[in-house]
């Protein structure tokens, strides 16, 4: 009677797992956003290594949005942030009870990216990317010429992150001045490395995306210099993204760290040490670490538990890290 | 019979041939497609992936570094979430789908819930991992757990299964039942001594098409809050000390081979793309480890059944 005999076992461990779970390993949860997963992770690795197994950190994905709910209804301690926390999401934890601290941990830069045979593409500016992907070029600009007369009679196909993505919305709020506002015609995927595909086969194509997949698809694509406000087209590399100059399609990219869970020795050392190695570790995953005196600032806020958002519940763009970790952050 | 009654016979009987044979032909190319289709993607998962396949890539933790990533955590978990997924749906489905099929009445309220039953197959399974997250997780609180995943599968396949079980039981002839209670016997004694023995193999079947189905299922699990990284395995489910067995694993926090997979195709390092791989090749073997345990217990199950 195998049947009967199944169901005895699931009785009994269904029964068994009522029991209070045995807790004395120290567990540190993560989750959010997909693209600060791989610095994470990196660090994740190299402290469960450092402290043998005595500390375990978990890692999950449910986005920058699916972390922050996570995060303001105090189920996880770290929430990963490809944006700022906004301010419905500040509402929540100040409703829940939750302080927390900002921590700027990288720089995730936006690259433009062309088919290596597009000869013509030297720069270009904010202004003829609002021309490609505002919403009103929608099914109107689909030639090359139409954005800039000095390019080719060609046709144009763009290629671009998913609504649903953080770099969506932070190419969205620079280019267009405001979040998610774009044409729908062009194609989407969440997949980067689909993008990728797409604009290394097709000659005329142009498309956005993380800093990493480019560097990790240079022999098949070529990166577009973008004109910054003092008017010089800079390539986005990492001297340009850290000095400052790569503007405005670099971003800051943040941990959240709650301000109880802080106060535990562990999770204090996680993010010491996060802040500590987490330049040589997010350069070695292919993202542009923050100056050594912007982690230096950080460490020193997370000293004093600065609590609360340097940016108010408001996207931004092209500000300093360095002014980020000045300013009086808000609850 | 003249000779052209003869003629046109044997022309008639020329042409039904062909025809059986064009329609073999047709049926040839109709299996064809599935079984080149899925010939295709596995040697091309093992031609990719074979590289990385060895006994580090399945004793390896999850790692910023592809070549020394691997798949341990991942493997661990779909085998204990699919434990669990098979020991919460079968004994429900089976109960459900005897019930139905020899104790229910005939009348619409059966009929309904029959309808019901068929239609819930084909509800998208993220709608399972919803439904899930709000009763498991948050009511009644079993958290984001191998538990929570399993009978949140199990509930995924639980129709394929009570399916199953009414379709092999209604192939058993009437005769054994109406033998069985000549006898004097009850329904539950001619259930279990009969319906159930006899339609066994054909519930296996049911059970291997669900369970292929879940090992593989993404959403739900990632819904529920499955995580992509964790380097540590959940507590053994035995010990030293008494009672030797202890269920801490079923709260255990978790991640399962699709996540895995799909976190390292969505990376921009080509050598996670080759990880991906050899990630999906082990996943197929397990589907066929999983189905061919199956496939032997219903193989041994059959030979005993004599009528």
């Amino acid at each position: 009677m195998h049947v009967m005999n199944f169901s005895l076992l699931a009785v009994s461990l269904l029964a068994g797992s009522i029991a209070p779970q045995a807790s004395a390993q120290q567990l540190i949860k993560i989750d959010g956003s997909s693209t600060v997963f791989p610095i994470t992770e990196a660090v994740s690795e190299d402290f469960q290594k450092l402290k043998k197994g005595a500390v375990r950190v978990t890692v999950g994905i449910s986005g920058t949005g699916g972390g922050f709910k996570k995060f303001c209804r105090g189920e996880i301690d770290i929430s990963d942030a490809s944006r700022p926390i906004l301010a419905k999401e500040m509402a929540d934890c100040r409703a829940a009870g939750i302080k927390y601290i900002e921590l700027p941990i990288a720089f995730d830069a936006l690259t433009v990216v062309a088919n290596p045979k597009n000869a013509f593409l030297k720069a270009i500016t904010i202004a003829e990317l609002k021309r490609m992907w505002e919403p009103a070029a929608q099914g109107k600009v689909t030639k090359w010429n139409q954005v800039n007369p000095a390019w080719p009679d060609q046709a144009m196909k763009l290629f671009g992150p998913g609504a649903d993505s953080g770099t969506f919305d932070y190419f969205t709020e620079a280019v267009m001045g405001k979040s998610k506002s774009s044409r729908g015609d062009f194609t989407a995927s969440e997949d980067d490395n689909v993008l990728v595909q797409g604009v290394a086969r097709d000659v005329g194509a142009l498309g956005y995306f993380g800093y990493a997949y480019y560097v990790e698809n240079k022999d098949k694509l070529r990166s577009v210099p973008v004109v910054n406000s003092a008017g010089k087209p800079v390539e986005p590399s990492l001297e340009n993204v850290i000095n400052g100059s790569y503007e405005p399609l670099s971003r800051p990219i943040f941990i959240y760290v709650n301000a109880k869970s802080a106060d535990k020795p562990e999770i204090k050392e996680f993010v010491e040490y996060y802040l500590k190695n987490g330049g040589k570790l997010a350069k070695e995953v292919k993202y542009v670490p923050l100056s050594e005196s912007d982690y230096k600032h950080a460490l020193d806020n997370f000293g004093k538990r600065k609590t609360g958002t340097a940016f108010g519940g408001e996207p931004e763009v092209g500000v300093k890290v360095a002014d980020l970790l000045r300013r009086d952050p808000k609850e | 019979m003249d000779a052209e009654t003869l003629q046109s016979i044997r022309a008639m009987v020329v042409r039904s041939k062909r025809r059986d044979e064009v329609f073999g032909l047709v049926g040839v190319a109709a299996l064809m497609v599935g079984v080149l289709t899925f010939a295709a993607l596995f040697l091309d998962m093992a031609v990719q992936g074979m590289a990385r396949i060895d006994a580090d890539f399945l004793t390896s933790f999850p790692s910023r570094r592809p070549a020394q990533a691997g798949i341990l955590s991942a493997w661990v978990g779909s085998t204990l979430v699919m434990l669990v997924t098979a020991v919460a749906a079968v004994p429900l489905g089976v109960a459900t789908g005897v019930y139905l099929e020899e104790y229910a009445p005939k009348n619409w309220i059966t009929d309904v819930i029959e309808i019901n039953v068929t239609n819930l197959a084909g509800v998208p399974s993220i709608i399972y991992g919803l439904l899930a997250l709000g009763l498991f997780v948050y009511q009644f609180g079993l958290g984001q757990s191998i538990l929570t995943a399993g009978l949140t599968l199990a509930l995924l396949i639980l129709p394929v299964v009570i399916v199953a079980t009414r379709e092999s039981i209604r192939a058993i002839p009437q005769m054994i039942r109406e033998g069985s209670f000549a006898c004097g016997a009850t329904t539950w004694q001619t259930v279990r001594d009969h319906i159930l023995p006899y339609s066994t193999p054909g519930i296996l079947t049911g059970v291997i098409i669900g369970m292929a189905r879940a090992i593989g299922e993404t959403a739900p699990v990632i819904t529920i809050g499955a995580l992509t990284f964790i380097a540590f395995l959940p507590p053994s489910p035995f010990q030293g000390t008494p009672p030797f067995v202890n269920a801490d694993w079923l709260l255990a926090p978790f991640t399962v081979m699709p996540i895995q997979m799909f976190n390292w195709t969505s990376r921009p390092e080509a050598e996670f793309q080759v990880n991906a791989a050899a990630a999906g090749f082990i996943l197929v073997l397990m589907t066929l480890l999983m189905n061919g345990l199956a496939i032997w217990l219903r193989y041994r199950l059959r030979r005993n059944i004599k009528w």
